[in-house]
């Protein structure tokens, strides 16, 4: 805490992690996320903590469903096409109700598509992306001191809430370098509250079983109503987001990770010619900042979407402002980046300037 | 006075077992609990479930379960163990489980040679979804999905899961046993014991291969069953210990290219 240091964002979301407690990580390689567990495979063995290379992203998710049932802080990492091949892993966790984090570095897709910075996991992220019934809590940073200061944000939501949480971040944040600081304390793991549902010594208690079935008629239904009661608390609780000049604004950008950062130099370069533009930024994109949207709604006329992909965050804006405003978007997928001037040509058409 | 020759193990749970007639499941399952309470680890050792007619393990096995996806029991298991080297960590699976959707995390569990046991049952079959073709099922065998038997033309060859597993440098306990007849269900409970005991002394990976019965899905009588199983499933899967790390009870020795004493195939019979 207090130093301040010069770290590349892949680097520092691994360092925030092994700070916030992480002692066990399991990946496998992919663009543009490889600084994650490169830096981890000699950092957590200098905790005491363990780095495996798994054989696929499908065996690290199980490796970790493994590791927190028997009560490790844990983490993995990939990229969208990695990222999916958890999916099956997640949805179990979640079943299970187990605590995970993990990150993903977005880029361009789908199919293998390059490896670009890209927001195009937005719908796979906010909408659980597995089977079943379940919701992740998503994180998304837009600077290095975000993706360090994030995971410990994490995995404190993720053991109070017995969910998996991530960060949803991409190839611009993951490779850029700037500085930051952590705000926060070394966790001690040892230090954490016990966990009364981990697995290992049944010495002087009853056993314990962790599972995501139950085939009793009835029971699940019953299971998945309190699951969905959690996601609710959610919901009400943890909605986290950035708003820059709203009070006068006459059209609100909303854009979230890298796309809100160029859209903070399109607002700043309109309000030079007068242009009264605002911005709100999403940083937990579920549970997504709907109440406050919604309060915007009434006082805003014009909102615009601007996001790294085909338009995806468009479609929880729309059900937050329910039809009381008009919502453009402007989007560049699959590795374009937006500019301030492009931003501001687009608000400047929709104001009819 | 009388005498209590036998009980029921501590290490299974008062839940009745809900196998059909004559499967191997059961058979295994006490043979598995037994040791556990014979060697006295009952209390730090975790379990995992599969998927398949064994899913119901978490309420059988008196210890603490988890369940997790088909065929991943062995990367679970490697995230426990590297977290909990105190603990026992066993998978028990099936043959869809473990040598079809599973087979990458076989493989790399034992590479990596981690000190987890893993309890492969070997019926040929997919028991709980009602009988389809499995990576083990013999050629000319009929399933649900090889009707008219299989064909190696369409369907391939069956997997011999310790032969494959042999081959890799890394060390540990391979065996495969049967539960068709009181004899072999005794040496099976050794290979069983064995393969807890290396990991115990922590000599890596450890996986004993039990042929069983599936009557159900075979369409048999318990009785043809056992039969099929003596005639046709172990002249192709043979029995035996494939790779032990303890040199005294080599029969046969043989020296790979780096020179690590290896026991290929003791007898079983």
């Amino acid at each position: 805490m207090g130093e301040k240091l010069l770290m590349k964002g892949n680097e520092a979301l691994a360092e925030g992690a092994v700070r916030a407690g992480c002692r066990f990580f399991a990946g496998y390689p992919i663009t543009p996320q490889n600084e994650i567990p490169e830096y981890m495979s000699w950092r957590l063995p200098e905790v005491g903590g363990t780095f495996l290379q798994a054989e696929s992203e499908v065996a690290a998710i199980n490796m970790l469903f493994g590791a927190s049932a028997c009560g490790a802080r844990v983490m993995t990492s990939s990229s969208g096409p990695g990222i999916s091949l958890k999916q099956e892993g997640i949805s179990y966790i979640s079943g299970a109700e187990l605590p995970i984090f993990y990150a993903d570095v977005m880029r361009g897709g789908p199919g293998l598509g390059n490896i670009a910075p890209a927001q195009g996991d937005y719908f796979q992220a906010t909408r659980g992306g597995g089977h079943g019934d379940y919701r992740v809590i998503v994180f998304a940073p837009n600077s290095v001191w975000e993706m360090g200061n994030f995971p410990k944000r994490c995995y404190d939501l993720a053991d109070k809430y017995r969910v998996p949480t991530m960060v949803l971040a991409d190839g611009l944040l993951g490779q850029m370098m700037e500085p930051l600081e952590f705000d926060f304390e070394m966790v001690d793991p040892a230090k954490l509250p016990e966990k009364d549902y981990i697995l290992g010594c049944a010495e002087g208690r009853e056993r314990r079983v962790v599972r995501s079935y139950d085939l009793k008629p009835g029971f699940l239904e019953q299971n998945t109503i309190r699951l969905g009661e959690k996601f609710k608390k959610i919901e009400q609780n943890e909605v986290r987001f950035e708003e820059v000049k709203l009070d006068d604004a006459e059209i609100v950008l909303i854009a979230f990770g890298t796309a809100s950062r160029v859209c903070k130099a399109a607002l700043t370069m309109g309000r030079d010619q007068g242009v009264k533009i605002g911005l709100l930024r999403p940083i937990t994109l579920w549970p997504f900042p709907m109440k406050f949207l919604n309060q915007i709604a009434d006082k805003v006329e014009n909102f615009l979407v601007v996001e790294m992909n085909l338009g995806q965050m468009i479609e929880d804006v729309k059900l937050a402002v329910e039809g009381k405003a008009n919502v453009s978007f402007h989007g560049r997928p699959s590795g374009g980046i937006p500019t301030g001037e492009e931003i501001l040509d687009v608000i400047k058409k929709v104001l009819k300037k | 006075m009388e005498k209590k020759v036998f009980k029921r193990t501590r290490g299974l749970t008062d839940i009745p077992l809900r196998y059909c007639p004559g499967c191997g499941h059961g058979v295994v399952h006490r043979l598995v609990a037994e040791v556990m309470e014979e060697l006295g680890i009952q209390k730090r050792t975790i379990g995992i479930a599969p998927v398949g007619c064994s899913v119901f393990a978490d309420e059988y096995f008196n210890c603490d379960m988890i369940q997790p996806a088909h065929g991943r029991g062995p990367a679970v298991a490697t995230g426990m163990k590297r977290v909990r080297p105190d603990c026992i960590v066993f998978s028990y699976q099936g043959d869809g489980d473990l040598a079809s959707i599973g087979m990458a995390e076989t493989v790399h569990a034992a590479a990596r040679s981690e000190n987890i046991t893993i309890i492969f049952v070997n019926n040929a079959i997919y028991g709980m979804t009602g009988g389809q073709m499995a990576p083990t099922t013999l050629i000319g065998m009929k399933s649900t999905t090889t009707p008219f038997g299989r064909d190696v033309k369409r369907a391939g060859y069956p997997i011999r899961v310790c032969e494959l597993l042999a081959a890799l440098d890394a060390p540990g306990y391979l065996a495969r046993v049967s539960v068709h007849k009181a004899p072999n269900v005794m040496k099976a409970k050794k290979a069983i014991r064995k393969a807890f005991q290396v990991q115990m002394e922590g000599l890596g990976f450890s996986l004993v291969e039990i042929v069983s019965q599936c009557p159900t899905d075979w369409f048999m009588t318990p009785l043809q069953a056992v039969e099929y199983a003596e005639k046709q499933m172990i002249p192709y899967f043979p029995l035996g210990e494939f790779k032990t790390p303890y040199k005294k009870e080599e029969k046969v020795k043989k020296e790979d290219k780096k020179g690590i004493d290896v026991e290929y195939r003791t007898d079983f019979n």
